[in-house]
């Protein structure tokens, strides 16, 4: 071991001696010489040597950037039957197959949606009970008959329009939505940009 | 290291001129070899001018504050378990089941609160100091780094849980850094770690929250620390006292200062256990500590969702651009925390102006000041209900009540005088707003009710599932009965104990029976009472309010002669036998008294059928009225819930009740079974309970 000997040959004075300073190297070798060359090439191997763990690692942290959410489907979410012409929004789960990085649910509830049939309207409403703000869960006010963000506050009529003034930058988002032969409601499930006035549908 | 300046400090090595014992001497060959002494003695042997201060116990305190941090998150993180599966789940088992891991727990929880207003103190007294200006400007910086490392910590420590009240929050915080133009939804989708929230954003938070940040952090406060003994303490002006050393007088302040610090949280920590205790009662463990939710749920309204005390203020600062549409959130989230971030990287230079230092130290107290006045606010909008005067707003209510709302009629009930009007629409705004705060401290009690429930199933002898702990609450009858009940039968029924107050009103108000202790002896008492059968908790708003059955009880059964009240007695118990819900007290010899009355051709049985035997073709003949067969049991109500157009129900006469287990034509059910028989769990009282309960 070089180095310890060479600690040991100018014993304790060389700690406190400015010469410590220089190490052994001001002893033994020639004067620092500027080699402009060494230095690049140091600097490139050491940078090259460290490159491929954090390229590695990056690469594998944007993995997200390409995943998309499952494609927009009509999901079936409800009967008719459970959704009386009177104007009031009524919440029903939306439940789909959903996987979640390596595992895979069947059949999970995966959000939710406030349907709506205007008084004697076959026509369906379907909004997204979540909310455009920021994400929360809108919820629905018995009393005052309207629907209501829990977070700031936003206020939305039961048809989902938006009750100035509010933190909101739109109306709630509908969702297409299909009622079949058999009465069947299918909504089609989709996510939305949260806090920009456009209603952008998330990949 | 070798040339230190401090060579003149009090402490020398070892005395010169004695022989090294056998300690000194091993001491004497490490510093030989290490030089630990000298780095020692440039740690403890710094100048203090001015002397030891109480001001400049801060930055220590901080920095224990981060010890204690690394050390109980380490602790915590070898028995964390990062997946939406597992983190909620084995959380619980810190919290709930291990030995010392309410405590454990708890002291990372409080601490982490502790450390904010660490670093505001901090940050005032470097502020108020003069500390951040020259030479001292990239210690100031790399102080406000920290700051914001520590803030990163807090708000992905808040995830990790993984419960209603981390997720909901998380859920804000990502969507709002989503509005950070260009790279935000980049920057959204990878934190959340792909395009919705699940495993990986758990991941991602737990790698945020205990390796990327920490070290960072760690990193930028060796430098901190390094860069603040080079240029020595700035000590406050002017200095009345000789100087001393950082060791031992500051270092005892110091030291001080965090003892006090450690006793604060455990303080904060132990406190409801204490008052627990004195008030003679027995103290939950488990519950002392950190609070944990119930597990996340993606499907399920949260609306308690608020984020941690010390990010309240920007939570309320969204709602101080209502109305301004996208733009208020991109300034409220974004361009105003930005632009005050800003502010205070510059102070060091702002600060070279003779006003500069003022104004940079009325900016800190008004930046603080202006988040413990939107704290408040925050807190008194959610709180307000508890105090607020609601009796004094009654006439509001009534009157919203009765015009529904609609401006014109408020006007014209007001005599459509404008200044009635606006002072009336300020009172109406006052009781919006505790009707707000009204909901959200019902949702709070849901929150507890719905965590503790989770707890409670978590702890079952079966244990959790290992698709976790969600499945438990999904199908826990406690927890989703009265969800499904609001949602599909509140509509006609009522389900409330007809003793509690407000009862009658709400009992008014439905269309249908009563379901509140269906089943029971006391709901069977009441249906055979001649007075109540044709009110509003049995048959009185129904189609059968005329029926046969109330004609019956308020005829036949209310005479003596026809019925004896043992006999109706004997009928309620064995009814109850039937539903499988009568006293663990009722005489056997009463219920099958009871059952033979029912049987009775001429009583019970000339409409209904009990126990009937299938014909030869294997199908049982109903008679006009429903099969009490097992009346009330699980498997009758999930028949009758299910179609109560079937024969053996109400058949036609079935008034109103939607099948809910029957899609028509073949189409999808409004229930699944599964649903139908928790909503008749729920109703039977029939769920998990925990032994000693
Ligand atoms: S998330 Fe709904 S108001 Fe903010």
């Amino acid at each position: 071991m070089p180095h310890h000997d060479s600690r040991a040959t100018h014993g304790p004075a060389a700690n406190h001696g400015p010469a410590a300073n220089h190490g052994p190297a001001a002893n033994h070798g020639p004067a620092p010489r500027r080699n402009f060359l060494a230095e690049a090439l140091a600097i490139l191997c050491g940078g090259l040597a460290t490159l491929p763990p954090i390229a590695a690692g990056i690469w594998a942290f944007l993995d997200p950037l390409g995943r998309r959410g499952a494609a927009a489907k009509f999901l079936p979410v409800a009967d008719i039957a459970s959704v009386p012409d009177d104007g009031i929004p009524r919440q029903f789960a939306v439940v789909a197959d959903r996987v979640d990085a390596w595992t895979g649910f069947a059949a999970e509830p995966i959000g939710a949606v406030y349907l709506r049939r205007e008084k004697g309207a076959e026509k369906v409403e379907a909004i997204s009970a979540t909310c455009p703000h920021a994400g929360c869960f809108i919820e629905m006010d018995q009393v005052e008959k309207c629907f209501r963000c829990p977070c700031h506050n936003s206020r939305f009529t039961l048809s989902g329009g938006i009750v100035a003034p509010s933190p909101s930058p739109r109306a709630m988002d509908s969702l297409e939505c299909e009622v079949d032969g058999k009465g069947s409601i299918a909504v089609k499930w989709q996510n939305f940009y949260t806090g920009i006035a456009e209603k952008k549908v998330k990949p | 290291m070798s040339d230190s300046p401090r060579r003149d400090s009090p402490q020398q090595s070892r005395p010169a001129g004695k022989a090294p014992g056998l300690l000194g001497g091993l001491a004497d060959f490490l510093d030989d070899r290490t030089g630990y002494r000298a780095v020692v003695r440039a740690a403890l042997y710094e100048n203090v001018p001015g002397g030891a201060r109480w001001r400049y116990v801060w930055g220590s305190c901080l920095v224990f504050a981060f010890l204690t941090q690394a050390i109980t998150g380490l602790f915590l993180w070898a028995s964390y378990s990062a997946s939406s599966q597992t983190a909620w789940e084995s959380v619980y088992y810190i919290q709930h089941e291990m030995s010392g891991g309410w405590l454990l727990r708890g002291i990372h929880h409080v601490m982490a609160q502790a450390m904010v207003v660490l670093l505001a103190l901090h940050l005032m007294q470097v502020v108020i100091d003069g500390a951040y200006k020259a030479p001292r400007e990239v210690n100031f910086w790399l102080g406000l780094v920290l700051m914001m490392l520590v803030l990163g910590m807090a708000l992905t420590g808040y995830l990790l849980p993984w419960d209603q009240k981390g997720y909901w929050a998380t859920r804000v915080a990502t969507n709002l850094a989503g509005l950070v133009p260009l790279v935000g939804p980049a920057i959204q989708q990878l934190v959340v770690g792909g395009p919705d929230y699940g495993h990986h954003t758990l991941t991602r938070f737990f790698a945020l929250h205990a390796g990327f940040l920490p070290a960072t952090l760690v990193a930028m406060l060796v430098v901190h620390l390094a860069l603040f003994r080079k240029h020595g303490l700035h000590a406050k002006q002017p200095i009345t006292r000789p100087d001393a050393m950082f060791w031992p007088d500051q270092v005892l302040k110091d030291a001080v200062a965090m003892l006090a610090v450690m006793a604060v949280v455990l303080g904060v920590i132990l406190l409801p256990a204490v008052r627990t205790m004195l008030a003679g009662g027995q103290v939950d463990w488990g519950h002392v500590g950190a609070e944990l939710g119930a597990p996340a749920d993606p499907s399920q309204p949260y609306a308690a969702a608020r984020p941690e005390w010390y990010f309240l203020f920007l939570f309320q600062f969204l709602k101080v651009f209502e109305g301004w549409g996208a733009s208020g959130e991109f300034f409220g989230a974004i361009v105003v925390p930005g632009i005050v971030m800003g502010l205070m990287f510059l102070m060091p230079i702002v600060g070279r102006w003779k006003l500069g230092h003022r104004f940079n130290v009325c900016f800190t107290l008004a930046i603080l000041a202006g988040a413990g006045l939107l704290t408040a606010m925050a807190l008194n909008e959610d709180y307000c209900g508890l105090w607020a005067d609601k009796a004094a707003l009654a006439d509001v209510r009534k009157l919203l009540d009765e015009t529904e709302g609609d401006p014109g009629k408020i006007a014209a009930a007001l005599g459509n005088d404008a200044a009635t009007i606006a002072a009336f629409e300020k009172r109406a705004k006052k009781l919006e707003k505790i009707r707000h705060s009204e909901s959200f401290l019902a949702a709070a009690r849901q929150a507890e009710a719905d965590a503790e429930r989770a707890v409670e199933l978590a702890g079952r002898p079966g244990k959790i599932p290992p698709t976790g702990g969600l499945e438990l609450v999904r199908r826990d009858a406690k927890t989703v009965g009265p969800r499904l009940f609001e949602r599909h039968c509140a509509s006609c029924h009522a389900h409330v104990d007809p003793a509690a107050p407000g009862a009658a009103e709400i009992l008014a108000k439905s269309s249908a029976a009563n379901l509140h202790g269906f089943g029971t002896a006391r709901w069977l008492e009441g249906l055979f009472d001649p007075k109540q059968v044709a009110g509003p908790a049995y048959f009185g708003n129904t189609a059968h309010k005329e029926g046969e059955m109330v004609g019956y009880v308020t005829g036949e059964m209310a005479d003596a002669d026809e019925w004896k009240p043992e006999e109706i007695r004997a009928v309620v118990a064995a009814m109850a036998a039937e539903a499988g819900l009568a006293a663990a007290d009722t005489p056997a010899e009463l219920v099958s008294r009871g059952r033979g009355l029912i049987a009775d051709g001429e009583r019970c049985g000339s409409c209904h059928t009990f126990h009937e035997k299938a014909d030869d073709s294997g199908e049982v003949e109903y008679g006009s009225a429903p099969d009490i067969t097992r009346w009330g049991s699980k498997e009758w109500l999930v028949g009758i819930i299910a179609d109560p157009t079937h024969a053996r129900f109400y058949g036609e006469s079935n008034d109103r009740m939607p099948s809910f287990g029957k899609g028509k034509d073949g189409g999808a059910a409004i229930l699944t079974r599964e649903q139908i028989e928790l909503v008749a769990d729920w109703l039977r009282g029939d769920w998990y309970r925990p032994a000693g309960h």
